[in-house]
């Protein structure tokens, strides 16, 4: 057979194939450009009615921490929230959290209703901050490595498989357990 | 006397009217408002309408009405007004969001495919068109043979049908 009489074929093909990885891609997952950076300056105040805020100083503590961005008005949030729970009991690495464009009064009232999970909350009421750290949306789970840079990314809720397979393993990898 | 009373009150329900309306310069929330110069909004006009929507995807901030959109507004206006360059204001997003951040893709090694694709594409199409004709354009200058007698005789005789029909 000719080049010719195959090439159209061969065309379709490799169309087919592009479109086909391009098609099923997740579109609402977008790769962080902060992987490896660190993280950014900033200070927020607690949410009113529950201590300690957060700032970058407790985050370059030289300990491997998470990073949670939640609200009270995000259904998916309540998804992973028990995993959450999880973490914070086992004990195996401080969970920190930043309340992304949330009333104090409905923060507080949602964490007394399923627990808290968190060492330190900082209160993002303009979302600002938020932005400083490339979030688009909530939730937002950050790991952060000892030197105070952002290592692992997870957008949207933490399922069972992303918990112990990224996050807890990355986490580990980073203590050098 | 019972007037001068009255107007005191008065002044005071106004002063404190005043006083509660002017918001705070502690409390600001930051509000999506053009900046009161033409210049800085136009530039920051200009900025919004190239950095995409990140929650909805195909359209710019200044389309859309999503939250985030709404912030990264305020975000842009408060870098341009603060003195910051188109530029310095448009790494500060790509920093954070990736290139993915702009609709108008810059032109980069991960980007390559994507600018050259469509060139590369319409060469080898256009190539396999060449060839194709020219192999066309070989065959059409050979005559066919000339028809033999009793093929001749066939097609008078169907031409006569024809004529016969009609």
């Amino acid at each position: 057979m000719r080049l010719t009489h195959i090439l159209p074929l061969v065309l379709f093909a490799v169309v087919a194939l592009a479109l086909g990885i391009g098609l099923t891609l997740n579109p609402r997952i977008i790769p962080s450009a902060l992987i490896d950076k660190p993280i950014p300056e900033f200070t927020l105040p607690p949410v009113d009615g529950r201590p300690n805020g957060l700032a970058a100083s407790d985050l370059r503590t030289g300990e491997v921490a998470i990073v949670n961005i939640f609200a009270s008005w995000c259904g998916p949030c309540r998804v992973e929230h028990p995993l959450l729970m999880e973490i914070a009991r086992s004990g195996e690495v401080p969970v920190h959290g930043i309340n992304y464009k949330d009333l104090p009064r409905n923060a507080v009232a949602w964490l007394k209703q399923y627990g808290d999970p968190y060492q330190r909350v900082g209160s993002d009421r303009d979302g600002h901050v938020s932005i400083d750290w490339g979030v688009y949306g909530v939730p937002e789970t950050f790991v952060i490595d000892r030197e105070g840079r952002i290592a692992y990314k997870h957008v949207g809720p933490i399922m069972r498989d992303d918990l112990d397979n990224k996050i807890l393993k990355k986490v580990r990898e980073l203590q050098g357990k | 006397m019972m007037l001068t009373v009255c107007r005191a009150w008065l002044l005071a329900v106004a002063a404190a009217f005043l006083f509660l309306t002017i918001p705070s310069v502690s409390q600001a929330v930051p509000v999506d408002e053009p900046l009161a110069d033409p210049a800085l909004e136009a530039r920051a006009r200009a900025l919004h309408k190239q950095i995409r929507c990140l929650v909805c995807q195909n359209q710019s901030i200044d389309d859309s009405n999503a939250d985030l959109a709404r912030d990264l507004r305020i975000v842009v206006r408060q870098r341009i007004s603060l003195g910051g360059s188109d530029e310095e204001v448009l790494n500060y997003l790509v920093d954070r969001y990736g290139d993915w951040v702009l609709l108008n893709p810059p032109l980069n090694i991960r980007t390559l495919a994507l600018w050259l694709g469509p060139v590369v594409l319409l060469l080898l199409g256009g190539t396999f068109a060449v060839v194709v004709i020219r192999q066309q354009r070989s065959t059409q200058g050979v005559k066919p043979e000339p028809l033999s007698e009793a093929e001749q005789a066939r097609l008078s005789a169907l031409l006569d049908n024809d004529r016969d029909a009609l």
